[in-house]
Parts: C-alpha cells; sequence; structure tokens
C-alpha cells in the first residue's frame, strides 16, 4: 500500500448527496480483472455515453478538473454496496484523497484499505471548497489545488481562510502515514488469537467447531 | 475504577461485541474474533490477493461460500451464463471455494441460494454471533439475533487469513415499532417508513436495534426484510433480539447446535436482549398501525411514500441540495410532481432478492395473482433451492406461470443484475428488491421498490395499485 504523507494536488468538485457505489462503478464491470483498464470504470456511465463517447459536461471530463488526484464532494459519498471495485477504480485513476462530510460506512473502511484518504469536514466549509474550485477557472491549475498535510491532520484549499483539522483515528492514521496495512500487525497478535479462541471454544462451544 | 461497580447496562449489540474482543483499544478499533464469514463468486479480488501473499483459510469451518451474484437463474449450469467472462467469474469460485476447504453452496448444490437467505435457513447465522459477508446487505442476519455487517475484499480477506477484524464500534439507535400493520401492510413498507424517516444517510455511524409491540404481528421473514434494508439508512447493523421464534426456526437446522450443545446455546441466548434501561444514542418510534402500502418514487431508497398519495412537489423543499436531487430524480424516473400514485403504468415486475424471496414473500404475491393475469411481463425468483421446493410443493409455481410470470432458479437476479438478469433501458420496474439507483437494473431502467403483494398487483393491473383493494377478491 502506497504511504500518504502530504499531497498537494489538482482537486475537483463533485456535486450530489448520496453518490451510490454503483455510480462510481456499475455492476457490469464487477466481474472484470484489476488491470490497466480498471480505471476506465470509474464514473463510467457518469464520464461516457451510450456511444462510449465522452460526456463533457461530467466535471472529470472538464480540461479543467481532468485527471484530479481529490474529490470534494457531498454528504453520504460511497453509500451503497459494499463493492471494493468502487475503491480499486478511483485509486486506479489516480484519486488519492476525498473530502466529504459523511461516507458510506463500508466505502470508507475500504478506502483505509487502499491508501485512499477519506476526510471529514464539514459540509458548510465544503461547500465553499467545492464554490470555489469552480469559480477557479485561472489557466494556472494551482488555483484549483488542494494541499493535505496528513501528519498534522490539515487541509489546505480554495475557499478556506485557514488551514482546518480533520480527525482521523489514530490506528489508520498510522497505517495510512506508513503504507502499511493492518493484516501484519494482526497476523503478529496470533498468540492472542489464538488464545482468544480457546475461551470463545470454551463459553461457545457451539460456534465453533 | 471501582471493581465492585455494578455491571453497567447493555444493548444487545453491545454484548455480543464485548464477548467477540480480542484486542481492546480505549480509542479506534478493537480487534474482534468473527464466527461466520460468508463469500460469493466476487470474493476473487480477495482469494488472489490471499492466494499471492501466501496465506490460507484459518478456520475453513467457520467460512461458507455461496454462489448467487453471477448464477443464472435460466438453469443450474455455469454454461447458461450470459456471457463467458460470467462463466468465468462463477467457475473461479468453485476452484477456489475448492483450494480453501471451506463449506461451499455451489449452483449445483441442493441448498443453494442468495447468500442471506442461506445463512438463516441452514442455521449458519446464530443469536450472538458476529456474522462477516462481502455484501453490504449482511445487516439482514442481524434478525437472528446477531452482529452482522458487510465488508469489503481486503476486509473478507483479512478474516479468511486471521478470522478477525479491526473495527470501531457504531452508536447505538433503537427504533420501536408500535402498534399491528394493517392487512396488506408488512416487513417491507414498514422498513420503507424507517428510511424515509431517517434518510439514506440518518444512520451512518449506528447500529440500530429494532424493538416494539409490533414485533409480535412480524413473521421472521419480515424481520429478514426489515434488517435486510437497515443498510440503506447507512446503518452498520440492523439487530432484533432473538425470541422463541428465533429459536423454533434455527432449532435442528443443518449448522445450529445440536443436542446438549442446543441447550447451552438457548440458555446463553436468552441473557443476551438489551438490558432494560440501558443507553441508546438515538431513539425513534414509529406506529406501524397509521402505514398504508408504500413504494419509491425516486432514486434512493429513502424516498418512499404510500400508495395513496401522490409523486412529492421539490419546490416545496427548502434545502436547495434536496431540491435539485429530487428534481435530477423526477427526471430520471420521466414522473411529475403531483402525479397520482396508482396511475403510474409500469412495463415489468420483478419478485426476488435477498430482501424478499423467502417463502411467505412468495406466498403474498401468489395470493393476489392466484386466478388473474399478469399484464406486463416478470420474473419471479425464489430465495433457494429449498423455498423453490416448498414454494413448489404447495403449488405457488403453477400460480405465477400460469399469471404469465417467469419461475427462475435461485440467485440475486435483476436486484443487481450481475449476472446479466437486466430490464430494458427506460422500462418502468415494480421490484421487491433493495435498491432504485440509477441503472441498478440496467442503464435508464427506473426502479420502484414495493413489497411482493404490490408488485404482484401493480403486475395484474398494469399500474402501481393499493393491494388492499385486490385483497379476497378472486
Amino acid at each position: 500500500m502506497q504511504a500518504f504523507t502530504h499531497l498537494q494536488a489538482l482537486a475537483a468538485p463533485l456535486e450530489g448527496r448520496n453518490v451510490d457505489t454503483d455510480q462510481i462503478i456499475p455492476a457490469r464491470f464487477l466481474k472484470k480483472n484489476r488491470d490497466a483498464f480498471y480505471k476506465n470504470y470509474l464514473f463510467h456511465d457518469l464520464r461516457f455515453d451510450e456511444h462510449g463517447e465522452l460526456r463533457t459536461e461530467f466535471i472529470l471530463n472538464r480540461p479543467l478538473f481532468s485527471g484530479a488526484q481529490i474529490l470534494v464532494a457531498d454528504e453520504n459519498f460511497g453509500c451503497g454496496s459494499s463493492r471494493e471495485g468502487a475503491v480499486y477504480c478511483l485509486a486506479d485513476y489516480g484519486v488519492r484523497a476525498i473530502l466529504a462530510p459523511s461516507f458510506g460506512d463500508i466505502f470508507f473502511n475500504n478506502c483505509l484499505k487502499n491508501g485512499l484518504l477519506p476526510i471529514r469536514l464539514d459540509a458548510k466549509s465544503l461547500d465553499a471548497v467545492r464554490q470555489a474550485l469552480l469559480n477557479a477557472t485561472d489557466a494556472n491549475p494551482t488555483t484549483r489545488e488542494i494541499s493535505i498535510d496528513l501528519a498534522a491532520c490539515t487541509v489546505l484549499a480554495p475557499g478556506l481562510s485557514s488551514p482546518q483539522t480533520f480527525a482521523m483515528d489514530p490506528f489508520w492514521h498510522e497505517c495510512l502515514l506508513k503504507g502499511v496495512d493492518e493484516l501484519a500487525l494482526t497476523l503478529s497478535y496470533a498468540t492472542e488469537i489464538a488464545h482468544f479462541e480457546q475461551q470463545h471454544r470454551s463459553s461457545h462451544p457451539w460456534l465453533i467447531a | 475504577m471501582n471493581v465492585f461497580q455494578e455491571p453497567t447496562r447493555r444493548t444487545l449489540f453491545e454484548k455480543i461485541w464485548d464477548q467477540h474482543i480480542v484486542m481492546p483499544r480505549p480509542t479506534g478499533p478493537s480487534l474482534l474474533y468473527i464466527d461466520r464469514h460468508i463469500i460469493h463468486e466476487g470474493s476473487f479480488h480477495a482469494f488472489k490477493d490471499l492466494r499471492a501473499g501466501g496465506l490460507s483459510i484459518r478456520n475453513p469451518k467457520q467460512v461458507f461460500g455461496v454462489a448467487d451474484h453471477y448464477v443464472p437463474t435460466t438453469s443450474r449450469d455455469p454454461n447458461d451464463a450470459v456471457t463467458q467472462e460470467i462463466k468465468e467469474v462463477i467457475l473461479k469460485f468453485d476452484d477456489n471455494m475448492k483450494w480453501s476447504g471451506a463449506h461451499y453452496f455451489s449452483i449445483n448444490d441442493p441448498q443453494q441460494g442468495i447468500v442471506h437467505v442461506v445463512g438463516p435457513e441452514q442455521g449458519i447465522s446464530l443469536p450472538g454471533s458476529i456474522i462477516t459477508c462481502s455484501d453490504s446487505h449482511t445487516s439482514t442476519h442481524g434478525a437472528m439475533g446477531a452482529m452482522a455487517f458487510g465488508v469489503g475484499q481486503s476486509e473478507s480477506m483479512h478474516i479468511m487469513a486471521t478470522q478477525t477484524l479491526w473495527q470501531t464500534k457504531p452508536l447505538q439507535m433503537r427504533i420501536e415499532l408500535t402498534g399491528k400493520p394493517a392487512a396488506g401492510v408488512g416487513g417491507k413498507d414498514i422498513i420503507l417508513a424507517v428510511i424515509a424517516k431517517l434518510g439514506v444517510a440518518g444512520a451512518v455511524g449506528y447500529a440500530i436495534e429494532y424493538a416494539g409491540s409490533a414485533l409480535q404481528w412480524l413473521t421472521l421473514d419480515e424481520r429478514l426484510t426489515i434488517c435486510n434494508m437497515t443498510i440503506e439508512a447507512g446503518a452498520r447493523s440492523g439487530l432484533i433480539a432473538a425470541d422463541d421464534v428465533v429459536f423454533n426456526y434455527l432449532y435442528g437446522r443443518k449448522f445450529a447446535p445440536q443436542g446438549a450443545a442446543w441447550d447451552q446455546a438457548l440458555q446463553a441466548w436468552r441473557q443476551l436482549p438489551s438490558d432494560d434501561g440501558c443507553h441508546f444514542d438515538q431513539t425513534l418510534s414509529i406506529d406501524v398501525t397509521q402505514l398504508a402500502p408504500m413504494l419509491t418514487w425516486g432514486t434512493s431508497p429513502d424516498t418512499g411514500v404510500a400508495i395513496d398519495g401522490v409523486i412529492p412537489d421539490p419546490s416545496c423543499l427548502a434545502d436547495p441540495h434536496a431540491r435539485q436531487a429530487a428534481l435530477a430524480a423526477l427526471t430520471y424516473m420521466d414522473l411529475a410532481p403531483g402525479t397520482v400514485l396508482n396511475t403510474i403504468k409500469i412495463d415489468r415486475v420483478f419478485i426476488g432478492s435477498c430482501t424478499n424471496s423467502r417463502l411467505s414473500d412468495l406466498r403474498m404475491a401468489a395470493n393476489i395473482l392466484r386466478g388473474r393475469r399478469a399484464v406486463v411481463p416478470g420474473t419471479v425468483v425464489a430465495g433457494s433451492m429449498l423455498i423453490k421446493q416448498a414454494a413448489e410443493a404447495e403449488g405457488l409455481d403453477k400460480i405465477f406461470i400460469e399469471a404469465g410470470l417467469e419461475w427462475r432458479e435461485p440467485g440475486c437476479s435483476m436486484c443487481v443484475g450481475i449476472n446479466g438478469d437486466l430490464a430494458l433501458a427506460n422500462e418502468r420496474i415494480a421490484s421487491t428488491s433493495n435498491r432504485n439507483f440509477v441503472g441498478r437494473q440496467g442503464p435508464g431502467v427506473r426502479t420502484h421498490l414495493v413489497s411482493p403483494a404490490m408488485a404482484a398487483a401493480a403486475a395484474v393491473t398494469g399500474h402501481f395499485t393499493d393491494v388492499r383493494t385486490l385483497m379476497g377478491q378472486q
């Protein structure tokens, strides 16, 4: 997993609450292996029309925001299905962080497992950020950039007068900063797991064969 | 800390949580022991990581594979998959399950079905246990008095390798259901009303326990429907304390405890209900007596309205974001504000899915369809081979077929359409499934979520109809 320390990158504003994982990746692509084409499935039916042509109005197809590594979304982003393909295609497109007031529960967890940083900030601030990004039509792309410092848990973005801090659970904070997934840590607790299992088997023998 | 402190009053969820902590942490996630993990064909990502990492399934007897998402519903032969690519996903699962050593309900298994139907039916889903599955509707199993939640592929791989998962404890919400539902109103209508009240993000960060006097009027199938769609309000889990209805249902099932172990389990299960006076972070009460049959009008599951109403007017919404979303939904659904709901014509019905494919769901639909003809095409997909068999023993299949509907083999089918069972572009469908998202049942397809009885009523009239007007008239 790629470590996340600091990122300053182009950000795209994504309008609409409750963007579900069926919109992020339609179900018909879930049978695909994760190969070089996977990034094309991201927002597929919003990015491409029925003939496979780019929908020029979609935010990631607009020259000013194409290739954004940071998305600024609205409430309950990634709700719905547990499909991790939603995170795979975001990551493969190049998205490294998503800012939203709230996230779909399973989607949030899936992000953490793939080095994609989900940042919760208040809805009002993010409304301002999205508006500022839309208004930043300057040829200079730095006017559309957001800067994230994960060690300090701060975000500096257009539309915010000063850096905003965000909350991050220390456990996942450390995993993301170091770029390690938690599996190695869990495997190091093999003794504790075996001990628990023994006790659990004796108190709940019907659960463990 | 005073060691002689009285034990704190805990919720059902908290009791289960506490019994499964392998590594406690004061803040953030704790390492929890997972009793049962269920996977489907979409697990190929998890298996790839597992096998590439030189890992194996730690406890194969606590992992169950069920082929449901990609299987054809026209036959029990993977060669009948709609495309070669889909067939390969099914065969890949066969291969991975063989490698895993875990119990496998393959496409040919006489006990195959939809994961969330098979779990309770086989006695895999037990009260007081923690159940995970790589599917968001895992909340279903909470109706068995379990703590159940959906996970992604990385988490699924972690569970298969360690039988544990790092989890942050959710907040606790209690929804009290009071009163008695009217005839023609059931579990699906109740959960659509709950989601409409909470909103699709209203329970993010929560586990919801349902309680109250209305539960006594609901069948176990209806409780499963309610917990199933709890995820659609954003909650991680939905739970109902197990009672004699659950115990009687589980007794003698294949993976349920037997003999002395049953007695011991039963004693433990009876200690699990939430303590009187325990703390909930949020509470809500709904009188189900007042509910009418429901249907959704929009592109998110919280747009449920009573059948005797009209399409709401977005201009009445004060919040500009909500107004914009409602307008976009109406455009996609090709509906105008003020339209009387029972005049909206449909093109197709789908009766099935982990939400509504159990025997009582099929009976409910058959009761309306008996002696009548559907005027639109439709598909009925039983939730499991055992349910299909039981339905056929009662002659329900004949009722569906004589009404002009297709009677198919078990699977997720048109709920998610991954197997190729899709409606046609621009069709309007009355569906007993759980999600009405844009494009969910096929590009351009307009999904209205309803109960099996309401789907049947729409099938025979060709438009949404208050099922109560058709009851007992055949």
